[in-house]
Protein backbone atom coordinates (compact mmCIF):
# COMPACT_ATOMS: atom_id res chain seq x y z
CA UNK A 1 0.00 0.00 0.00
CA UNK A 2 3.05 2.51 -1.17
CA UNK A 3 0.17 4.88 -3.01
CA UNK A 4 -3.10 4.66 -0.40
CA UNK A 5 -2.41 4.87 3.02
CA UNK A 6 -5.52 4.05 5.27
CA UNK A 7 -6.63 7.81 4.79
CA UNK A 8 -6.44 7.91 1.34
CA UNK A 9 -8.30 4.48 0.67
CA UNK A 10 -11.36 6.01 3.00
CA UNK A 11 -11.83 8.53 0.50
CA UNK A 12 -12.84 6.07 -2.14
CA UNK A 13 -14.09 3.68 0.36
CA UNK A 14 -16.61 5.91 2.34
CA UNK A 15 -18.55 7.44 -0.56
CA UNK A 16 -19.60 3.78 -1.37
CA UNK A 17 -21.51 3.19 1.32
CA UNK A 18 -22.26 5.43 4.50
CA UNK A 19 -21.54 8.48 2.50
CA UNK A 20 -22.93 7.78 -0.59
CA UNK A 21 -23.43 10.93 -2.71
CA UNK A 22 -26.73 10.19 -3.72
CA UNK A 23 -28.48 8.21 -0.75
CA UNK A 24 -27.06 10.37 2.26
CA UNK A 25 -25.72 13.47 0.53
CA UNK A 26 -28.20 14.19 -1.29
CA UNK A 27 -26.17 14.96 -4.47
CA UNK A 28 -26.37 14.94 -8.24
CA UNK A 29 -30.29 13.21 -8.00
CA UNK A 30 -30.84 14.84 -11.53
CA UNK A 31 -29.00 12.97 -13.81
CA UNK A 32 -29.28 10.03 -11.72
CA UNK A 33 -33.22 9.10 -12.27
CA UNK A 34 -33.98 10.36 -15.90
CA UNK A 35 -31.28 7.89 -17.62
CA UNK A 36 -31.37 4.88 -15.72
CA UNK A 37 -34.13 3.08 -18.01
CA UNK A 38 -31.24 0.95 -19.44
CA UNK A 39 -27.91 -0.02 -17.81
CA UNK A 40 -26.08 0.68 -20.62
CA UNK A 41 -26.78 4.48 -20.62
CA UNK A 42 -25.74 4.32 -16.93
CA UNK A 43 -22.84 3.02 -17.43
CA UNK A 44 -21.67 6.14 -19.77
CA UNK A 45 -23.35 8.01 -17.36
CA UNK A 46 -21.14 7.19 -14.18
CA UNK A 47 -18.22 7.02 -16.38
CA UNK A 48 -19.05 10.21 -17.97
CA UNK A 49 -18.97 11.40 -14.48
CA UNK A 50 -15.95 9.98 -13.00
CA UNK A 51 -14.21 11.56 -15.91
CA UNK A 52 -15.56 15.05 -15.42
CA UNK A 53 -15.11 14.76 -11.45
CA UNK A 54 -12.12 13.10 -11.14
CA UNK A 55 -10.00 15.27 -13.24
CA UNK A 56 -12.28 18.68 -12.13
CA UNK A 57 -11.19 17.68 -8.94
CA UNK A 58 -7.60 17.78 -9.59
CA UNK A 59 -8.06 21.08 -11.28
CA UNK A 60 -10.03 23.17 -8.92
CA UNK A 61 -7.24 21.58 -6.27
CA UNK A 62 -4.61 23.10 -8.39
CA UNK A 63 -5.81 26.29 -8.79
CA UNK A 64 -7.47 26.51 -5.41
CA UNK A 65 -4.98 28.98 -4.39
CA UNK A 66 -5.25 31.59 -7.08
CA UNK A 67 -8.85 31.84 -7.55
CA UNK A 68 -10.52 34.66 -5.76
CA UNK A 69 -13.43 33.72 -3.50
CA UNK A 70 -15.95 35.86 -4.75
CA UNK A 71 -15.79 34.62 -8.09
CA UNK A 72 -14.86 30.82 -7.63
CA UNK A 73 -18.28 29.38 -8.50
CA UNK A 74 -18.12 31.13 -12.34
CA UNK A 75 -14.49 29.67 -12.51
CA UNK A 76 -15.70 26.20 -11.46
CA UNK A 77 -18.73 26.63 -13.60
CA UNK A 78 -15.64 26.87 -16.67
CA UNK A 79 -13.60 23.90 -15.37
CA UNK A 80 -16.61 21.72 -15.80
CA UNK A 81 -18.29 22.83 -18.90
CA UNK A 82 -14.80 22.25 -20.86
CA UNK A 83 -14.30 18.98 -19.34
CA UNK A 84 -18.04 18.49 -20.40
CA UNK A 85 -17.92 19.74 -23.79
CA UNK A 86 -14.69 16.88 -24.00
CA UNK A 87 -16.83 14.24 -23.04
CA UNK A 88 -19.67 15.24 -25.00
CA UNK A 89 -17.69 15.43 -27.97
CA UNK A 90 -16.35 11.52 -27.02
CA UNK A 91 -19.71 10.89 -27.09
CA UNK A 92 -21.11 11.28 -30.15
CA UNK A 93 -17.94 10.83 -32.00
CA UNK A 94 -17.65 7.33 -30.47
CA UNK A 95 -21.17 6.17 -29.61
CA UNK A 96 -23.57 8.55 -31.26
CA UNK A 97 -27.22 6.32 -30.85
CA UNK A 98 -26.32 6.92 -27.02
CA UNK A 99 -25.91 10.14 -26.86
CA UNK A 100 -28.83 10.38 -28.94
CA UNK A 101 -30.38 8.63 -25.62
CA UNK A 102 -28.47 10.57 -23.33
CA UNK A 103 -29.76 13.92 -25.54
CA UNK A 104 -29.44 16.82 -22.69
CA UNK A 105 -28.12 15.10 -20.02
CA UNK A 106 -24.99 14.73 -20.63
CA UNK A 107 -24.97 18.98 -20.63
CA UNK A 108 -26.40 18.74 -17.26
CA UNK A 109 -23.44 16.97 -15.62
CA UNK A 110 -22.36 20.35 -15.33
CA UNK A 111 -24.75 21.47 -12.62
CA UNK A 112 -24.67 18.01 -11.57
CA UNK A 113 -24.52 18.60 -7.85
CA UNK A 114 -22.03 16.24 -6.98
CA UNK A 115 -19.34 18.04 -9.20
CA UNK A 116 -19.62 21.58 -7.16
CA UNK A 117 -20.73 19.99 -4.13
CA UNK A 118 -17.14 18.02 -3.88
CA UNK A 119 -15.46 21.34 -5.66
CA UNK A 120 -17.06 23.19 -2.73
CA UNK A 121 -16.37 20.71 0.01
CA UNK A 122 -13.23 19.06 -0.89
CA UNK A 123 -11.24 20.18 -4.09
CA UNK A 124 -11.24 23.51 -2.45
CA UNK A 125 -9.20 22.75 0.97
CA UNK A 126 -6.86 19.54 -0.59
CA UNK A 127 -3.96 18.81 -2.07
CA UNK A 128 -4.32 17.34 -5.75
CA UNK A 129 -4.14 13.50 -5.06
CA UNK A 130 -6.28 13.63 -2.49
CA UNK A 131 -8.88 15.42 -4.37
CA UNK A 132 -8.35 13.12 -6.84
CA UNK A 133 -9.10 10.29 -5.00
CA UNK A 134 -12.20 11.78 -3.53
CA UNK A 135 -13.38 12.99 -6.82
CA UNK A 136 -13.00 8.99 -7.74
CA UNK A 137 -14.77 7.52 -4.65
CA UNK A 138 -17.60 9.82 -4.99
CA UNK A 139 -18.25 9.38 -8.72
CA UNK A 140 -18.05 5.73 -7.91
CA UNK A 141 -20.51 5.82 -5.00
CA UNK A 142 -22.69 7.40 -8.07
CA UNK A 143 -22.01 4.78 -10.43
CA UNK A 144 -23.06 2.08 -7.66
CA UNK A 145 -26.99 3.61 -7.03
CA UNK A 146 -27.06 4.36 -10.74
CA UNK A 147 -26.03 1.08 -11.94
CA UNK A 148 -28.21 -1.10 -9.33
CA UNK A 149 -31.15 1.35 -10.36
CA UNK A 150 -30.71 0.77 -14.30
CA UNK A 151 -29.83 -3.29 -13.56
CA UNK A 152 -33.85 -3.44 -12.24
CA UNK A 153 -35.10 -0.81 -14.67
CA UNK A 154 -34.08 -2.65 -17.37
CA UNK A 155 -34.34 -6.09 -16.20
CA UNK A 156 -38.28 -5.74 -15.15
CA UNK A 157 -39.17 -3.39 -17.96
CA UNK A 158 -37.74 -4.73 -20.80
CA UNK A 159 -36.06 -7.73 -19.93
CA UNK A 160 -33.20 -7.40 -20.99
CA UNK A 161 -29.44 -6.35 -19.67
CA UNK A 162 -27.31 -4.43 -21.94
CA UNK A 163 -29.43 -5.59 -24.75
CA UNK A 164 -29.36 -8.79 -24.27
CA UNK A 165 -32.56 -11.18 -23.56
CA UNK A 166 -31.79 -12.54 -20.33
CA UNK A 167 -35.48 -13.91 -19.83
CA UNK A 168 -36.09 -15.16 -23.13
CA UNK A 169 -37.78 -13.59 -26.61
CA UNK A 170 -41.49 -12.05 -25.49
CA UNK A 171 -42.53 -12.41 -29.01
CA UNK A 172 -41.00 -16.03 -29.68
CA UNK A 173 -42.66 -16.94 -26.16
CA UNK A 174 -39.31 -18.66 -25.14
CA UNK A 175 -37.60 -18.77 -21.62
CA UNK A 176 -39.86 -17.13 -18.90
CA UNK A 177 -42.46 -15.86 -21.50
CA UNK A 178 -43.41 -19.25 -22.08
CA UNK A 179 -44.97 -19.83 -18.68
CA UNK A 180 -46.81 -16.35 -18.87
CA UNK A 181 -44.39 -13.99 -17.89
CA UNK A 182 -44.92 -10.17 -19.42
CA UNK A 183 -42.69 -7.62 -18.62
CA UNK A 184 -43.40 -4.31 -16.16
CA UNK A 185 -43.51 -1.87 -19.14
CA UNK A 186 -44.15 0.42 -15.90
CA UNK A 187 -40.65 0.17 -14.96
CA UNK A 188 -39.54 1.99 -17.81
CA UNK A 189 -40.94 5.36 -17.04
CA UNK A 190 -39.71 8.47 -15.13
CA UNK A 191 -41.78 7.73 -12.23
CA UNK A 192 -40.36 4.24 -11.16
CA UNK A 193 -36.95 5.65 -11.00
CA UNK A 194 -37.79 7.68 -7.75
CA UNK A 195 -39.91 4.92 -6.20
CA UNK A 196 -36.45 2.46 -6.92
CA UNK A 197 -34.22 4.79 -5.14
CA UNK A 198 -36.57 5.11 -2.08
CA UNK A 199 -36.58 1.51 -2.08
CA UNK A 200 -32.72 1.82 -1.91
CA UNK A 201 -32.48 4.64 0.79
CA UNK A 202 -34.64 2.36 2.87
CA UNK A 203 -32.85 -0.53 2.58
CA UNK A 204 -29.26 1.12 3.28
CA UNK A 205 -30.99 2.84 6.09
CA UNK A 206 -32.73 -0.64 7.78
CA UNK A 207 -29.14 -2.05 7.33
CA UNK A 208 -27.46 0.90 8.84
CA UNK A 209 -29.85 2.57 11.95
CA UNK A 210 -27.12 5.41 12.41
CA UNK A 211 -28.05 7.11 9.09
CA UNK A 212 -31.85 6.99 10.13
CA UNK A 213 -32.90 10.84 10.13
CA UNK A 214 -35.16 12.32 13.21
CA UNK A 215 -38.40 13.83 11.88
CA UNK B 1 -53.04 29.05 -29.21
CA UNK B 2 -49.98 28.38 -29.79
CA UNK B 3 -48.30 30.27 -26.80
CA UNK B 4 -51.32 29.02 -24.65
CA UNK B 5 -50.52 25.06 -25.92
CA UNK B 6 -46.67 25.70 -25.28
CA UNK B 7 -47.91 27.09 -21.52
CA UNK B 8 -49.45 24.46 -20.39
CA UNK B 9 -47.87 21.83 -21.83
CA UNK B 10 -44.44 23.02 -20.12
CA UNK B 11 -46.55 23.19 -16.86
CA UNK B 12 -48.00 20.08 -16.62
CA UNK B 13 -46.96 17.13 -19.43
CA UNK B 14 -43.14 18.38 -19.45
CA UNK B 15 -43.51 19.37 -15.75
CA UNK B 16 -39.91 19.47 -14.88
CA UNK B 17 -39.52 18.23 -11.79
CA UNK B 18 -41.67 14.66 -12.78
CA UNK B 19 -41.06 14.05 -15.98
CA UNK B 20 -37.65 15.17 -16.85
CA UNK B 21 -36.13 15.48 -13.18
CA UNK B 22 -34.56 18.25 -13.21
CA UNK B 23 -33.44 20.54 -10.08
CA UNK B 24 -34.02 17.77 -7.94
CA UNK B 25 -31.28 18.60 -5.68
CA UNK B 26 -32.89 21.93 -4.46
CA UNK B 27 -36.43 20.60 -4.47
CA UNK B 28 -35.28 17.46 -2.11
CA UNK B 29 -33.06 20.08 -0.29
CA UNK B 30 -35.56 23.28 0.18
CA UNK B 31 -38.72 21.83 0.85
CA UNK B 32 -39.06 21.65 4.49
CA UNK B 33 -40.84 24.23 4.99
CA UNK B 34 -44.03 26.18 2.20
CA UNK B 35 -42.12 29.30 3.05
CA UNK B 36 -38.83 28.72 1.63
CA UNK B 37 -40.36 26.59 -0.88
CA UNK B 38 -42.47 29.74 -2.79
CA UNK B 39 -39.11 32.21 -2.55
CA UNK B 40 -37.35 29.68 -3.95
CA UNK B 41 -39.89 28.48 -6.58
CA UNK B 42 -40.87 32.26 -7.53
CA UNK B 43 -36.96 32.86 -7.96
CA UNK B 44 -36.49 30.01 -10.43
CA UNK B 45 -39.64 31.72 -12.61
CA UNK B 46 -37.75 34.31 -12.95
CA UNK B 47 -34.49 33.30 -13.67
CA UNK B 48 -36.05 30.51 -16.07
CA UNK B 49 -37.74 33.59 -17.83
CA UNK B 50 -34.53 35.84 -18.31
CA UNK B 51 -32.52 33.25 -19.17
CA UNK B 52 -34.21 31.47 -21.78
CA UNK B 53 -35.15 34.22 -24.01
CA UNK B 54 -31.51 35.27 -23.47
CA UNK B 55 -29.70 31.81 -24.66
CA UNK B 56 -32.46 31.30 -27.00
CA UNK B 57 -31.11 34.67 -28.80
CA UNK B 58 -27.44 33.53 -28.54
CA UNK B 59 -27.92 29.98 -29.91
CA UNK B 60 -30.00 31.58 -32.76
CA UNK B 61 -27.34 34.39 -33.65
CA UNK B 62 -24.32 32.77 -32.91
CA UNK B 63 -24.13 29.46 -31.96
CA UNK B 64 -26.51 27.14 -33.97
CA UNK B 65 -24.59 26.46 -37.52
CA UNK B 66 -24.84 29.02 -39.82
CA UNK B 67 -26.14 31.55 -37.23
CA UNK B 68 -23.37 33.79 -37.98
CA UNK B 69 -24.46 34.58 -41.50
CA UNK B 70 -25.26 37.98 -40.11
CA UNK B 71 -21.72 38.93 -39.84
CA UNK B 72 -20.74 38.55 -43.76
CA UNK B 73 -21.30 35.80 -45.81
CA UNK B 74 -17.77 34.23 -45.33
CA UNK B 75 -19.09 32.98 -41.82
CA UNK B 76 -22.01 31.37 -43.00
CA UNK B 77 -20.54 27.85 -42.90
CA UNK B 78 -19.12 27.94 -38.45
CA UNK B 79 -20.87 25.94 -36.49
CA UNK B 80 -20.35 26.87 -33.24
CA UNK B 81 -22.79 24.60 -31.31
CA UNK B 82 -20.14 22.65 -29.58
CA UNK B 83 -19.51 26.11 -27.21
CA UNK B 84 -23.32 25.81 -26.01
CA UNK B 85 -22.53 24.71 -22.86
CA UNK B 86 -19.89 27.05 -21.63
CA UNK B 87 -22.17 29.95 -23.29
CA UNK B 88 -25.43 28.89 -21.10
CA UNK B 89 -23.91 27.91 -17.97
CA UNK B 90 -22.07 31.30 -18.49
CA UNK B 91 -24.65 33.45 -19.59
CA UNK B 92 -26.55 31.67 -16.37
CA UNK B 93 -23.95 32.38 -14.03
CA UNK B 94 -23.87 36.33 -14.90
CA UNK B 95 -27.53 36.78 -15.03
CA UNK B 96 -27.61 35.71 -11.69
CA UNK B 97 -25.68 37.79 -10.62
CA UNK B 98 -27.01 40.72 -12.55
CA UNK B 99 -30.46 39.86 -11.55
CA UNK B 100 -29.33 40.06 -7.61
CA UNK B 101 -27.31 43.41 -8.03
CA UNK B 102 -30.65 44.97 -9.71
CA UNK B 103 -33.29 43.56 -6.84
CA UNK B 104 -30.77 44.37 -4.46
CA UNK B 105 -31.09 47.66 -5.16
CA UNK B 106 -34.66 48.66 -6.66
CA UNK B 107 -37.12 45.89 -4.26
CA UNK B 108 -35.10 45.55 -1.11
CA UNK B 109 -37.95 43.94 0.43
CA UNK B 110 -37.82 41.53 -2.76
CA UNK B 111 -34.59 40.83 -2.42
CA UNK B 112 -34.65 40.22 1.19
CA UNK B 113 -37.32 36.75 0.29
CA UNK B 114 -35.16 36.20 -2.44
CA UNK B 115 -31.76 37.01 -1.56
CA UNK B 116 -30.20 33.71 0.31
CA UNK B 117 -31.32 31.42 -2.98
CA UNK B 118 -30.31 33.39 -5.83
CA UNK B 119 -26.91 31.98 -5.66
CA UNK B 120 -28.27 28.71 -5.57
CA UNK B 121 -29.82 28.81 -8.46
CA UNK B 122 -27.25 29.27 -11.10
CA UNK B 123 -26.13 25.74 -10.20
CA UNK B 124 -29.91 24.61 -10.04
CA UNK B 125 -30.19 21.65 -13.12
CA UNK B 126 -33.42 23.28 -13.92
CA UNK B 127 -32.15 26.71 -15.19
CA UNK B 128 -29.25 24.68 -17.15
CA UNK B 129 -32.04 22.27 -18.26
CA UNK B 130 -35.01 24.74 -19.30
CA UNK B 131 -31.99 26.13 -21.79
CA UNK B 132 -30.86 23.19 -23.18
CA UNK B 133 -34.34 21.86 -23.83
CA UNK B 134 -34.92 24.76 -25.41
CA UNK B 135 -32.37 24.12 -27.89
CA UNK B 136 -33.12 20.83 -28.41
CA UNK B 137 -36.38 20.88 -28.57
CA UNK B 138 -36.26 24.07 -31.60
CA UNK B 139 -38.56 26.34 -30.10
CA UNK B 140 -39.18 28.33 -33.33
CA UNK B 141 -39.40 31.68 -31.90
CA UNK B 142 -38.35 34.28 -29.00
CA UNK B 143 -41.74 34.68 -27.69
CA UNK B 144 -42.27 31.01 -27.58
CA UNK B 145 -38.79 30.78 -25.94
CA UNK B 146 -40.15 33.10 -22.84
CA UNK B 147 -43.61 31.19 -22.80
CA UNK B 148 -41.35 28.06 -22.42
CA UNK B 149 -39.01 29.75 -19.72
CA UNK B 150 -42.13 31.16 -17.71
CA UNK B 151 -44.24 27.87 -18.22
CA UNK B 152 -41.59 25.41 -17.17
CA UNK B 153 -40.87 27.50 -13.96
CA UNK B 154 -44.30 27.62 -13.07
CA UNK B 155 -44.28 23.81 -13.37
CA UNK B 156 -41.06 23.79 -11.12
CA UNK B 157 -42.79 25.93 -8.33
CA UNK B 158 -45.95 23.62 -8.94
CA UNK B 159 -43.70 20.91 -7.97
CA UNK B 160 -42.26 22.31 -5.22
CA UNK B 161 -45.23 23.93 -3.33
CA UNK B 162 -46.57 20.81 -3.58
CA UNK B 163 -43.94 18.54 -1.83
CA UNK B 164 -43.49 21.18 1.06
CA UNK B 165 -46.75 20.94 1.57
CA UNK B 166 -46.44 17.28 2.12
CA UNK B 167 -43.91 17.12 4.03
CA UNK B 168 -45.18 19.44 6.67
CA UNK B 169 -47.86 17.23 6.85
CA UNK B 170 -45.99 14.04 6.83
CA UNK B 171 -43.82 14.85 9.96
CA UNK B 172 -47.24 14.04 11.63
CA UNK B 173 -47.72 10.40 10.45
CA UNK B 174 -45.34 7.21 11.74
CA UNK B 175 -43.58 6.47 9.11
CA UNK B 176 -41.03 3.55 9.20
CA UNK B 177 -38.12 4.95 10.26
CA UNK B 178 -36.08 3.98 7.84
CA UNK B 179 -37.91 5.80 5.40
CA UNK B 180 -37.96 8.54 7.25
CA UNK B 181 -36.96 12.20 5.19
CA UNK B 182 -35.94 11.06 2.18
CA UNK B 183 -37.00 7.88 1.48
CA UNK B 184 -40.43 8.64 2.18
CA UNK B 185 -39.83 11.90 0.24
CA UNK B 186 -38.50 9.85 -3.03
CA UNK B 187 -41.73 7.69 -3.20
CA UNK B 188 -44.08 10.45 -2.75
CA UNK B 189 -42.68 12.39 -5.36
CA UNK B 190 -42.52 8.84 -7.59
CA UNK B 191 -46.52 8.88 -7.16
CA UNK B 192 -46.72 12.40 -7.72
CA UNK B 193 -45.09 11.75 -10.65
CA UNK B 194 -47.56 9.16 -11.50
CA UNK B 195 -50.46 11.44 -10.92
CA UNK B 196 -48.83 13.90 -13.50
CA UNK B 197 -48.73 11.28 -16.30
CA UNK B 198 -52.35 11.63 -16.54
CA UNK B 199 -52.07 15.28 -18.07
CA UNK B 200 -50.49 13.24 -20.69
CA UNK B 201 -53.53 13.07 -22.46
CA UNK B 202 -54.76 16.59 -21.96
CA UNK B 203 -53.20 17.93 -25.53
CA UNK B 204 -53.51 15.59 -27.99
CA UNK B 205 -51.33 16.04 -31.41
CA UNK B 206 -48.26 16.22 -29.12
CA UNK B 207 -45.07 14.70 -29.67
CA UNK B 208 -46.02 11.88 -27.07
CA UNK B 209 -48.03 10.42 -29.84
CA UNK B 210 -45.85 10.36 -32.68
CA UNK B 211 -43.29 8.53 -30.32
CA UNK B 212 -46.05 6.35 -29.39
CA UNK B 213 -46.52 5.42 -32.89
CA UNK B 214 -43.21 4.79 -33.72
CA UNK B 215 -42.97 2.17 -31.20
CA UNK B 216 -45.97 0.50 -32.06
CA UNK B 217 -44.91 0.14 -35.70
CA UNK B 218 -41.49 -1.24 -34.78
CA UNK B 219 -43.39 -3.75 -32.46
CA UNK B 220 -45.68 -4.79 -35.38
CA UNK B 221 -42.50 -4.94 -37.71
CA UNK B 222 -41.25 -7.58 -35.50
CA UNK B 223 -44.61 -9.52 -35.31
CA UNK B 224 -44.92 -9.77 -39.12
CA UNK B 225 -41.09 -10.52 -38.75
CA UNK B 226 -41.26 -13.50 -36.81
CA UNK B 227 -45.33 -14.32 -38.18
CA UNK B 228 -43.46 -14.38 -41.74
CA UNK B 229 -39.92 -16.71 -40.48
CA UNK B 230 -43.31 -19.35 -39.37
CA UNK B 231 -45.06 -19.40 -42.59
CA UNK B 232 -41.27 -20.12 -44.12
CA UNK B 233 -41.04 -22.77 -41.52
CA UNK B 234 -44.56 -24.15 -42.39
CA UNK B 235 -43.69 -24.08 -45.99
CA UNK B 236 -40.26 -26.12 -45.80
CA UNK B 237 -42.38 -28.31 -43.90
CA UNK B 238 -45.08 -28.78 -46.56
CA UNK B 239 -42.49 -29.09 -48.99
CA UNK B 240 -40.13 -32.02 -47.34
CA UNK B 241 -43.88 -33.58 -46.82
CA UNK B 242 -44.45 -33.39 -50.55
CA UNK B 243 -40.70 -34.53 -51.33
CA UNK B 244 -41.72 -37.32 -49.06
CA UNK B 245 -44.85 -38.27 -51.07
CA UNK B 246 -43.04 -38.11 -54.49
CA UNK B 247 -40.14 -40.47 -53.11
CA UNK B 248 -43.10 -43.01 -52.03
CA UNK B 249 -44.83 -42.82 -55.54
CA UNK B 250 -41.74 -43.14 -56.93
CA UNK B 251 -40.78 -46.40 -55.19
CA UNK B 252 -44.44 -47.72 -55.96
Amino acid sequence: MGLLSKKDAKLITDPLTDNNPITIQVLGICSALAITAELKASIVMSVSVLFVLGLGNVVISLMRNIIPSKIRIIVQLIVVATLVIIVDLVLKAFAYELSKTLSVFVGLIITNCIIMGRFEAFALGNGPWKSFLDGVGNSLGYAVILIIVGFFRELLGSGTLLGIKVLGDPIEKTGLYAFGYENNGFMLLSPMALIVVGLIIWVQRSRNQALIEEN
Amino acid sequence: MEHLELFFKSIFIDNMVFATFLGMCSYLAVSKKVTTAVGLGAAVIFVLAVTVPLNWLLDQYLLQEGALAWLGSEYAEYDLSFLSFIMFIATIATMVQLVEIIVEKFSPSLYNSLGIFLPLIAVNCAILGGSLFMQSREIPSLGLALTYGVGSGIGWFLAILAIAAIREKIRYSSVPPALRGLGITFIITGLMAIGFMSFGGMLTGGDEEKKEKTTEVIVFSKLEKSTEVKKIDINEKSDTKEVAENIKEIEK
